[in-house]
């Protein structure tokens, strides 16, 4: 157990606007740090720029609002320096993908232990209203009045090109799986990537109508558990079964299929192909894929870093300023 | 400058109290090696050095071109060298292409050894000469001294079972061997060297000392080579010590090291590799047992920015680049200003602007490094003078930083981080000390980020992991007082205030004066990497008895407290650079009503003695 409490990592009047999905995220992350029981001095919060990005000041950590962007960067140099510390990084779809998009990818091909939240509500909400890197084609925007004509980034695939050894996806709204994520992501040693999908009330308040209730996510989504099988469905009625190098739905009971016929997930498995696949399932033929779609554990670059430190030293004879100068050619004058 | 002695026995031995020799050669052909182990045992023997290596800019140019020429200039001397020596003595040209490239910088009185062996007609041709004899063509009017060095390695190495790749590798050691025996250099030390070198290869070793013996028995016994041998006089006007050769960016490095040390924090460089400054990275990555951590990141801004958590995180948090990385970083610098966290941000300089001149020495970063951010965003500025005042210089950058909680930009050149000098090493205790303003624990619950220390203004910082002082900084502008977002007018006003004047406040040494301390008919100023080259001119124009005074900057924000004075002490002031005047705007900026003239350089290339003292004389004649 826990000796702490939500109320010990709760800080501030968040300034959101009223029903944005950064409000449902908040609450759930503060109950995922309580849960894990990591003390809020030995907890960093960093974030770049954007609405979501003001999250450090909500929450009673170490923390830092730092520039557009350079999140990923700032926490990469932060956890592998002091590699003690439970960092967590928090982007939207703007400051992690577009401005920020290459520390995202290499933060996560290094494999540095973050907890990497991806806020993604598909629009830019504090510049008022442009599309963003994860905005679907044609969508029409301040920035885009007749539609955009390109097609955005979908974060699994991206996370998957750059290696991504843990990915989760999760609906802001659904805050019971939004912690259990969390505390997935915060457990994987190595750079987890985090999918908040979230309405901007404003802006984009229709983003997500597919999976924002609870009614429609039974409908439009699957909840991916390790060791089950892939059963959705307001009645627990359809499943995922695999079809030469594809995926597809089927109902249970029609053409003698039972559960024993259906996939079943294995997050921990290395080869990330059916993952991918998971990962980018889409309406209206297949689910929304939700919970912890990837977690494989590979060597971290900063235990990495400082395990490479530790046998240096054991190795190489000097281990001072001193002992470093004699490594040179010395001559003497007296 | 140069006492010439005749000596009775022998060969004529010439005395002189200075001497630069150039080895130029293929890319291939080791000219960087032989150079160095020359300068190194000349400091070994007591000599002040000053090196300076020219790489082709061509990674791999085809051999026996003109591109793919390669050159190592050392300047060694009796008494204190300051600079790598406007000319050479000594010219070693190792085939057509390098006298081709670098018979121009011989002085009219140099000897210039070519191997004869690679000025055939194909050489030649390669060489992009036009004639068969390359002498006549080039107008060159020295003494051409030739040696068979190709035809004598071969026929020296023909037993040792090497293939002839590998043997005409060791050509370099041949005309090391024949320059040991014009200076009369201790041939043991460079074998000791060379054993080091190739401690992995003991045949490679031997092969190369049996071919420096043989370029010194040559130069020994051949009647037909040069009539005469040079005496360097050791110095006895070098400071006690122990010494080593180091080159500025190594310097640089040492210096972080040191800091580090003294401070007991982890040093942290966030990197993005780029020339010149991709060594300071390469020195520090090979260091890990110092605990040194080096992250090579994907891009200068993610360099910056890595740093800064870092430095968040309690480290001695540094970021190193070559101007277009400064670009890049200035928004993350920024963040560093707001947040008033310590960083250290080394800027080897290059010619600009974009990518301009990679390999090139230039002093054109000194207004970004003054401006180049928005918003009032004032950071310390300091710059090393000399290889070895990089290891200075770093420390101190370190120290201010820290202290001071605030980035600090450090100028190197490309001049001085790759050339070398004579270092005498410190103990990390002669060093001064570094005191951060570490949060007081009894604040605990109480603090503030932005409470202040009364006397340096700086921020007392706490670490995670600090219970008790969980604490958010960013970007946004904070109250000075609560520490939470404020756009309130006049804390934007207060906050800017106090952020100037903690960098106004750093308390920087005073501004020395060398020669006439008031009334020169010259003062002559500079900054950072031309300190060698203006003392030299400052030098030349005391013996020719002027009556001039020389004064360099390396604390440039904030500016020494007695710069004004010392700008209005003298008749007239002339600030020299290598940039359109960029100091002296920075001068005339901050010392009203001043007058100053300007002696300006672009070319890429360090100043030339010579050029400075003449243009100097015009100044003070009219």
């Amino acid at each position: 157990m826990s000796e702490y409490t939500v109320n010990d990592y709760k800080k501030g009047h968040p300034r959101w606007c009223p029903g944005c999905g950064d409000h449902f995220f908040l609450a759930s992350l503060h109950k995922a740090m309580a849960q894990l029981g990591v003390p809020p001095y030995e907890t960093a919060v960093i974030s770049g720029i954007g609405c979501s990005s003001r999250l450090p000041y909500y929450v009673n950590t170490y923390g830092m609002h730092t520039i557009h962007g350079r999140a990923a960067a700032i926490a990469t140099g932060l956890k592998v320096a002091s590699p003690s510390l439970t960092v967590w990084q928090i982007s939207g779809d703007g400051d992690g993908l577009a401005i920020g998009g290459n520390h995202f990818i290499h933060a996560i091909r290094r494999n540095i232990d973050l907890n990497m939240v991806l806020l993604n509500n598909r629009i830019y909400g504090l510049t008022k209203g442009q599309y963003s890197p994860t905005s679907l084609r044609g969508f029409v925007s301040k920035s885009s009045p007749y539609g955009t004509v390109e097609d955005p980034f979908r974060p699994a695939e991206l996370c998957f090109g750059a290696r991504g050894r843990f990915f989760a996806r999760t609906v802001a709204s659904d805050m019971d799986e939004t912690v259990d994520v969390l505390l997935a992501a915060a457990r994987h040693k190595g750079a987890s990537v985090v999918e908040v999908l979230q309405h901007c009330v404003i802006f984009n308040p229709k983003s997500y109508e597919d999976v924002y209730s609870k009614d429609t996510r039974a409908r439009n989504a699957i909840y991916l558990k390790a060791g089950q099988p892939m059963i959705f469905g307001p009645n627990n009625e359809y499943g995922l079964m695999q079809e030469g190098f594809g995926i597809k739905v089927v109902k249970l009971g029609e053409n003698g299929i039972t559960e024993k016929d259906l996939l079943v997930h294995d997050p921990h498995n290395p080869d990330p192909t059916l993952h991918l696949k998971l990962a980018l399932m889409q309406g209206p033929d297949f689910p929304v894929a939700l919970g912890v779609i990837r977690d494989v554990e590979t060597p971290t670059y900063d235990a990495e870093v400082h395990r490479q430190v530790e046998e240096v030293k054991a190795q190489k004879p000097y281990h001072n300023f001193a002992e470093l100068c004699e490594t040179n050619n010395i001559w003497t004058v007296d | 400058m140069n006492n010439e002695k005749t000596s009775s026995a022998g060969p004529r031995v010439i005395e002189k109290d200075n001497v630069t020799v150039r080895f130029s050669g293929d890319s291939g052909d080791g000219m960087q090696l032989a150079g160095n182990i020359f300068s190194t045992v000349s400091a070994i023997s007591g000599n002040d050095i000053c090196t300076f290596p020219n790489y082709p800019a061509d990674i791999r140019a085809p051999q026996g071109t003109r591109s793919g020429v390669s050159a190592f200039q050392v300047h060694i001397g009796s008494g204190k060298v300051y600079t790598p020596g406007d000319s050479c003595d000594i010219l070693v040209a190792m085939n057509a292409a390098a006298l081709a490239t670098q018979y121009m910088f011989c002085k009219p009185t140099a000897a210039i050894i070519i191997d004869s062996d690679c000025f055939k007609e194909a050489d030649l041709k390669k060489a992009n000469y036009k004639t068969l004899d390359p002498v006549e063509e080039l107008g060159i009017k020295n003494e051409i001294v030739q040696v068979p060095i190709t035809s004598m390695v071969k026929d020296c190495l023909k037993d040792c079972g090497m293939d002839n790749k590998s043997i005409l590798k060791s050509r370099n050691m041949f005309a090391l061997g024949l320059i040991f025996w014009l200076f009369d250099r201790n041939l043991s030390e460079a074998e000791k060297l060379l054993r080091d070198k190739f401690a992995k290869k003991p045949a490679v070793a031997e092969a190369n000392v049996k071919v420096l013996e043989a370029g010194y028995y040559y130069g020994h016994n051949t009647h037909t080579f040069i009539d005469h041998t040079y005496r360097i006089e050791t110095s006895r006007s070098t400071e006690k010590g122990r010494y080593m050769d180091i080159s500025g960016n190594k310097a640089t490095a040492y210096g972080l090291i040191a800091a580090a040390e003294k401070l007991g924090k982890t040093l942290y460089l966030g990197s993005y590799p780029i020339t010149p400054a991709s060594d300071v990275l390469h020195e520090l990555a090979k260091h890990k047992s110092l605990g040194v951590i080096t992250v090579q990141c994907e891009d200068e801004i993610a360099g910056c920015a890595s740093a800064i958590g870092a430095s968040f995180g309690g480290a001695l948090a540094v970021t190193s680049t070559s101007g277009p990385g400064i670009c890049l970083k200035s928004e993350a610098m920024n963040l560093a200003v707001m947040t008033e966290l310590p960083l250290v941000v080394i800027d080897v300089m290059r010619g600009g602007p974009s990518t301009g001149l990679p390999t090139k020495s230039e002093q054109s970063d000194l207004l970004q490094a003054l401006f180049g951010r928005n918003g009032e965003s004032p950071m310390p500025v300091i710059a090393a003078t000399s290889p070895v005042d990089c290891f200075y210089k770093a420390y101190a950058a370190a120290k201010i930083a820290q202290e001071h909680t605030t980035p600090v930009i450090l100028l190197s050149d490309a001049f001085i981080a790759n050339g070398t000098g004579a270092f005498r090493i410190p103990t990390v205790s002669q060093l001064p000390d570094i005191n951060p303003p570490y949060v007081p624990s009894e604040l605990a619950g109480k603090w503030t980020p932005y409470m202040r220390d009364e006397k340096t203004g700086s921020r007392y910082l706490a670490y995670p992991g600090q219970k008790g002082f969980e604490h958010v900084i960013g970007g946004l502008e904070k109250s000075n007082d609560t520490g939470e977002i404020s756009g309130q007018p006049e804390n934007h006003a207060l906050m800017t205030r106090l952020r100037a004047e903690k960098v106004a406040r750093i308390p920087v040494p005073d501004l020395v004066t060398e020669g006439e301390q008031e009334g020169a008919d010259l003062l002559i100023v500079g900054f950072g990497g031309t300190y060698g080259h203006l003392h030299s001119a400052f030098d030349e124009l005391v013996k020719r008895g002027e009556k001039v005074a020389f004064a360099h900057f390396s604390y440039i924000n904030p500016l020494p407290a007695n710069t004004a004075q010392v700008l209005r002490a003298h008749k007239r002031v002339v600030v020299a650079e290598l940039n359109g005047g960029q100091l002296a705007a920075w001068l005339r900026m901050n010392v009203e009503g001043v007058h100053l003239e300007q002696y300006n350089q672009v070319t890429g290339q360090p100043f030339n003695v010579g050029r400075l003292v003449d243009a100097f004389e015009k100044i003070i004649h009219g």
